[in-house]
């Protein structure tokens, strides 16, 4: 036995099987990374049961809890500072839970670690209410009555039957609510700015008050001024009904909480819902995740904002990055003398594509948005000053910042795709009498272009992901208006934006209620992962296919 | 080059088109062509040139800290006035100056020729002033000691108006003096003695005077402000203390800005440190400067923490108090600063920087910045000794008083005296600390901060970060490369090395939360077993290793070789699922069941949260991949026939492996791991999430870091354009700007010889 062991290490067999090990470690890890993340961020979603049990506090009083279960961790009893917990003998170990208890607004906190050991008659009533709020967070308890202009409408079992429909109403009145206040109303208040703006001009160039173009703007500016009185009254109205009803729930300790429906996001008794109902819950949830707002700072809601930001910025930088990038690639492979410099040329281009993320943010802040950015306030923008327009980061300088980031990126896989075409096709159209750009134009270029496509999407699928460079030239944890929206001149280049990635960061580290927020971060993570690695495959995927067409090609 | 270009490339389209008659068509496809090479050689030079902007960008912003700073001559003009000059002071832009002159008045002038713009009387009929006081450096509020023992508290202030009878706004300066505490004097002197060498501290709650008398006692005056509710006015209640029975003629007084510390020195050098909160206590004795040495001028620092000690030998050193172990301060002797060998006849310090003006008996005048241990600039300003010396606000420009009744105006250019060589990299001791440290800390909400700009704890922080990712990503990923190129069954590779690719993609910003909010707080609560597994892998694969060769050869047979990476996977995650259920009886056998405190009780580590193993761990989850590709493609194409060489004269695979195709493919290995550190010290969101971000010089695994690309995220969008701060961020920015261009040029450098060797081989 032992000599064979020798012999085994002799063979040398033990370390192969070592360098096996480090592989699936990293497959391991990989692996385990997205399955947590697909994990965490889709179980999001899942209307959890809540559950009910009564609490033996230390000091042996018995209190109600109730809440989701988010986390079970076990611990040893040492870490336990909990002298009256009585255990069964020869447990070292106590298990305790982070339980959701919701409740903001009564309790202060809406999380707690329970010890399980102190927990006693779980249950899970079907009555037991979940209501998602537009403001602190969720409620969880009894539905007792609903009221309907402060007069009794239904209670008990009655009231939940009651309560749905006012809900969908209260949702309606939500919409209109919002369709005026943020398209209506924030359309007269784009145009009474850029009234402003254009009286400060006159000012700026000497037009003396109560000139004609002042009078004229004036004139608008009344105008505007009637229309959004007409605006504020119809708020005034839907204000008025959405506060119609409202509702009153018994919580964990007893307490009854009256809240009106304007708060309510929606209502739901997980623990009665069948399996369907669940399914039916889970794409509204999702439906709401990529479509919807954030509310409650960013921990709750949607995060359509930050994808659209997202789809926005990246838009912007291809359409930046790809004729640059082509064109130094080409002028590099087609045009310029292969000798030392081109080399020295190309070496810097590929080291680039290695300069840390956060330099081009640097780059980006000083050269684009200060340097740049500033000089442009003072020429074409002076009646802003000294609010800066283009002089602050934005979604103009975030894609060109990134472009300059990912031009590497595109100038490599260009000119990969570019070196591996055959020298006998270019010099086969040279022969037939074409011109070197035609020849360029009508068979190199074409024959690169999944090349091209490769470097892109790469490109995308890396300026998707960057973080840092944009925390210094744009991005924002809430920006009020998308970049893009119905007012002229419609696209907005110089507005701050979200962006999936830095929403991970924000929520995640800077967000007073972390544990809250935990879910949606790995939400937005899944979708952001999800998006970059559909990306990287499509790359893969078309630089194989890529290989197959030139191998066939040569041979 | 472009020339060159052209020349090249044009005998092939001209042959093309030469025998084809020149008809319009062609004529516009000539021209399309030239069009098309001239484009794409303005493009594509202009975006390579675009690509090099980035570091002389840089380099422009980082440049001016290094500029040495030079000054000009403004004016020069006798002195407005008469009487002997107390006080001078420059307005904020420069334009106006004030001098209190002896005979108690205010005259307030235009600096650019000394014409005289207002004159104020500022004491009673008669009264002449002895002797002067600022509440700190370069404020306005001033004490004037008069012959009678009594002092006037003013106020001088200039009123920005703008004036808009021209096309352009002219800015216009109104001289205003005011009394905070009312006009009357105040009593400091008992019997009418004249106030000497009058020194002055206020705070919110109190004014504190002291001055010396005929008789060479120090009279302190503490004046406790009662604010009443109706009016807000301020009354004094005054409160006298006398210091008597001094061994040495107080020549210099000064009372530090804590109000608790009083600084008595003689001329020969000696300064008695007192401590006069409550009962004034002397604390300690001492010499200021060496033998032979008379002090010629004391002023203190702004801040009102250093005092800096002018001697007749033209030296100027710099003093603190500096805090023991028993929690007592002790004036310690800092830094000096030499001018020209002539006797400093007048010191003053910069409003908002810690640097200050020395002027000595030949007229010379010098500027240094006591952090960054700098002289800055000398210049012969006077002819004759110089007697008063200030600088502007600003500090753009400075006036000078010469012993012959001139004033010499001046403009001085001195953006950045902070930085210096040794104020970014060396130890500095600065004000309130024990002894010289590297510190990160940049800025602060009070004026008279000392801005600590050592680069060196984020270095550290940066190159500590790389180190342990480099620990997790080097074996796992070259000995993954080494297996994966050289063992692995072709069609299992084929899906392992996308995987790979894709691992590389994965957005930082998603590691780092990982890490910040999953990985360090699992870590924490099964720490044993993280260590327990350092041993459990290697051990469980070897041991499942020998149990799959001790297996009969038929079942071993199913799976062929190449395929022992996938029949690991299970086993990796049973024995990472081993290691962390062993985790709780371990800390419980181990570390009294709580490995933090034990940690904390019995080696005296503590333990941060977000620490180095969790930056190690995720940051070597994102190098992995970048040297993984790397090495593995080195490895792999190393050509065949040296392998089947060495396999035909007997060797086994695995000596084939260490002594042919690793030694060959070593210069490609090492370039990967190059990139691999490279992309380490640049990367930001994950250091950013997964650490406390503090700037600590401190190696222990259980500590975290400050890193430069972190700090740069962190402070750039505060950081107050073309301000030091900010050119010390790009700095820090060129820094790594540089350091992983130079590593990964190297990198590729060696990677392009090994490729020319391999296709000579």
């Amino acid at each position: 036995m032992f000599s064979d062991l020798k012999q085994w290490f002799g063979s040398g067999k033990p370390w192969v099987w070592l360098n096996a090990g480090a592989v699936s470690i990293s497959i391991v890890m990989v692996a385990a990374l997205l399955i947590l993340i697909g994990i965490r961020g889709l179980g999001h979603f899942w209307a959890k049961p809540i559950m009910e049990a009564d609490y033996l506090e230390p000091d042996g009083s018995i209190s109600r809890l109730v809440g989701e279960i988010h986390e079970r961790e076990v611990v040893p009893r040492e870490q336990i500072q909990d002298p009256t917990l009585e255990l069964p003998e020869g447990t070292d170990t106590v298990a305790r839970l982070l339980v959701k208890t919701g409740n903001r607004d009564t309790v202060g906190l809406d999380f707690r670690w329970a010890l399980e050991a102190r927990l006693q008659q779980m249950r899970y009533p079907e009555k037991l209410m979940a209501i998602e709020r537009y403001e602190w967070g969720n409620f969880y308890g009894y539905l007792k009555e609903v009221r309907q202009d402060g007069t009794l409408v239904a209670s008990g079992d009655e009231a939940w039957q009651a309560l749905q429909p006012l809900i969908e109403r209260a949702g309606e009145l939500r919409a209109q609510i919002k369709k005026i206040e943020q398209d209506d109303i924030g359309a007269i208040n784009y145009q009474i700015e850029k009234l402003r703006l254009a009286e400060r001009r006159l000012e700026l160039d000497g037009v003396a008050a109560g000139s004609r173009e002042h009078q004229a703007i004036a004139e608008e500016r009344q105008v505007l001024q009637n229309r959004y009185q007409g605006y504020q009254a119809r708020l005034r109205e839907l204000y008025q009904q959405i506060g119609r009803d409202s509702l009153t729930g018994v919580v964990m300790d007893g307490q009854e909480v009256d809240m009106p429906l304007s708060v309510v996001v929606r209502a739901y008794r997980p623990n009665e819902m069948g399996l369907f109902d669940k399914i039916g819950f889970y794409i509204a949830k999702l439906w709401e995740f990529v479509s919807d707002d954030p509310r409650e700072a960013n921990t709750e809601g949607g995060i359509f904002p930050a994808i659209f930001g997202t789809v926005m910025m990246v838009i912007l930088m291809s359409i930046f990055v790809t004729p640059f990038g082509v064109i130094a690639a080409v002028y590099l492979r087609e045009y310029a003398r292969q000798g030392p410099l081109t080399r020295v040329i190309r070496i810097a281009v590929n080291n680039l594509a290695g300069v840390p993320s956060i330099v081009y943010g640097v780059f980006g802040l000083g050269f684009f948005v200060y340097f740049l950015g500033g000089n442009i306030d003072q020429l074409f923008f002076p009646e802003a000053l000294p609010a800066p327009t283009y002089g602050t980061g934005g979604l103009f300088w975030a894609s060109l910042t990134l472009a300059i980031l990912t031009l590497p990126v595109v100038i490599v896989a260009t000119e990969e795709g570019l070196s591996r075409i055959p020298s006998s096709i270019r010099e086969g159209s040279l022969a037939l009498g074409a011109t070197k750009a035609e020849t360029l134009w009508r068979t190199v270029l074409p024959m690169s272009s999944p090349a091209m496509m490769t470097g892109l999407i790469l490109a995308v699928a890396r300026a998707a992901g960057e973080v840092a460079p944009l925390m210094l030239v744009g991005v924002v944890k809430l920006a009020p208006s998308l970049p893009l929206d119905s007012n002229a001149p419609f696209l907005h280049l110089d507005r701050k934006f979200m962006h999936l990635g830095f929403h991970i960061y924000d929520v995640g580290f800077q967000s007073p209620n972390v544990e809250a927020a935990r879910p949606l971060v790995y939400a937005t993570a899944l979708l952001l992962v999800l998006v970059i690695v559909m990306l990287n495959l499509a790359a893969i995927a078309i630089r194989n296919h890529l290989r197959e067409k030139y191998r066939a090609l040569e041979q | 080059m472009m020339r060159a270009m052209t020349t090249v490339s044009s005998p092939s389209s001209h042959n093309s088109l030469t025998g084809s008659a020149a008809t319009p068509r062609n004529r516009w496809r000539m021209l399309k062509d030239r069009l098309a090479r001239r484009g794409v050689a303005v493009g594509g030079i202009g975006v390579i040139i675009a690509i090099v902007l980035i570091f002389f960008y840089l380099l422009y912003v980082v440049f001016p800290l290094f500029v040495p700073a030079s000054s000009e001559k403004i004016a020069s003009y006798p002195l407005p006035g008469t009487g002997e000059t107390m006080v001078l002071d420059i307005e904020e832009q420069s334009g106006m100056a004030v001098r209190y002159t002896s005979e108690g008045q205010a005259i307030f002038f235009a600096t650019r020729d000394g014409g005289i713009k207002e004159t104020l009387s500022l004491v009673p009929e008669g009264r002449r002033i002895t002797s002067q006081a600022r509440a700190i450096a370069g404020s306005p509020l001033l004490g004037l000691g008069l012959d009678d023992g009594r002092v006037v508290i003013a106020r001088h202030g200039f009123k920005v108006g703008y004036a808009e009878d021209t096309e352009v706004l002219t800015r216009t300066l109104t001289p205003t003096i005011d009394y905070p505490y009312g006009k009357e004097p105040l009593e400091l002197l008992p019997q009418g003695a004249p106030v000497a060498h009058l020194s002055m501290r206020d705070s919110e709650d109190q004014l504190l005077l002291a001055a010396v008398t005929g008789n060479g006692q120090v009279v302190l005056g503490r004046f406790t402000k009662q604010t009443s509710f109706l009016s807000e006015e301020i009354t004094l209640e005054r409160d006298l203390v006398v210091i008597d029975g001094l061994d040495i003629s107080p020549d210099y007084l000064l009372l530090g800005t804590d109000l608790r510390r009083l600084y008595v020195a003689s001329r020969d050098g000696t300064l008695l440190h007192y401590d006069i909160n409550g009962t004034p206590r002397q604390l300690e004795r001492l010499q200021l400067l060496g033998r032979g040495e008379q002090l010629s001028s004391l002023r203190m620092l702004v801040g009102g923490i250093s005092l800096l000690a002018g001697s007749t030998t033209g030296k100027v050193v710099q003093w603190f108090p500096v805090r023991d172990e028993h929690n007592n301060h002790h004036l310690t002797r800092v830094r000096e600063f030499a001018l020209a060998g002539q006797p400093i006849t007048a010191i003053a310090s910069e409003e908002r920087r810690k640097g200050f003006l020395v002027g000595d008996e030949q007229g010379r005048v010098g500027l240094y910045h006591s952090t960054a241990e700098r002289k800055l600039l000398v210049e012969q300003v006077a002819d004759t000794p110089i007697v008063q010396i200030t600088n502007a606000p600003r500090s753009d420009t400075f006036m000078v008083e010469d012993s012959a009744g001139r004033l010499h105006f001046w403009r001085v250019h001195n953006e950045h005296p902070e930085i210096s060589w040794s104020a970014l990299w060396g130890k500095v001791h600065y004000e309130g600390y024990s002894e010289p440290a590297h510190i990160w800390q940049s800025s602060s909400a009070s004026n008279d901060f000392e801005p600590k700009f050592s680069l060196t704890p984020l270095a550290f922080g940066t190159l500590k970060a790389a180190f342990y990712a480099m620990l997790i990503a080097v074996p796992l990923a070259i000995l993954g490369a080494i297996f994966t190129a050289y063992f692995m069954a072709p069609r299992m590779r084929k899906a392992v090395k996308p995987t790979i690719e894709i691992m590389e993609a994965l957005p930082t910003v998603i590691l780092g939360f990982l890490a910040g909010l999953w990985l360090a707080p699992v870590l924490e609560t099964h720490m044993p077993g993280v260590f327990a597994m350092l041993l459990v892998l290697p051990l469980g694969i070897l041991a499942f290793a020998y149990a799959w060769h001790r297996l009969p050869r038929g079942l071993r047979n199913r799976v062929p070789d190449g395929w022992e990476a996938a029949l690991l996977i299970p086993v990796v995650i049973a024995l990472v699922w081993l290691s962390f259920e062993v985790s709780l009886p371990l800390e419980r056998a181990l570390f009294d069941g709580d490995m933090r405190a034990w940690l904390h009780n019995e080696l005296g580590i503590s333990y941060d949260q977000r620490n180095s193993m969790v930056v190690g761990l995720a940051m070597g989850f994102a190098v992995i991949p970048t040297i993984f590709s790397i090495a593995e493609d080195a490895i792999f194409s190393v050509p065949r026939h040296l392998t089947f060489g060495s396999l035909a004269l007997g060797a086994t695979p695995w000596q084939t492996m260490m002594r042919v195709v690793i030694l060959t493919a070593s210069p490609g290995i090492f370039s990967a791991i190059m990139i691999g550190v490279g992309r380490a010290v640049g990367e930001t969101m994950i250091v950013l999430m997964a650490t406390g971000n503090t700037p600590v010089m401190d190696f222990s695994i259980f500590q975290g870091m400050r890193t430069l690309s972190a700090n740069i995220a962190v402070e750039m969008p505060e950081s107050e354009v073309a301000s030091t701060h900010y050119r010390v961020l790009f700095l820090a920015a060129l820094v790594l700007f540089i350091f992983t261009f130079f590593f990964n040029t190297l990198a590729e450098l060696v990677r392009q010889r090994l490729r020319r060797k391999y296709s000579s081989l």
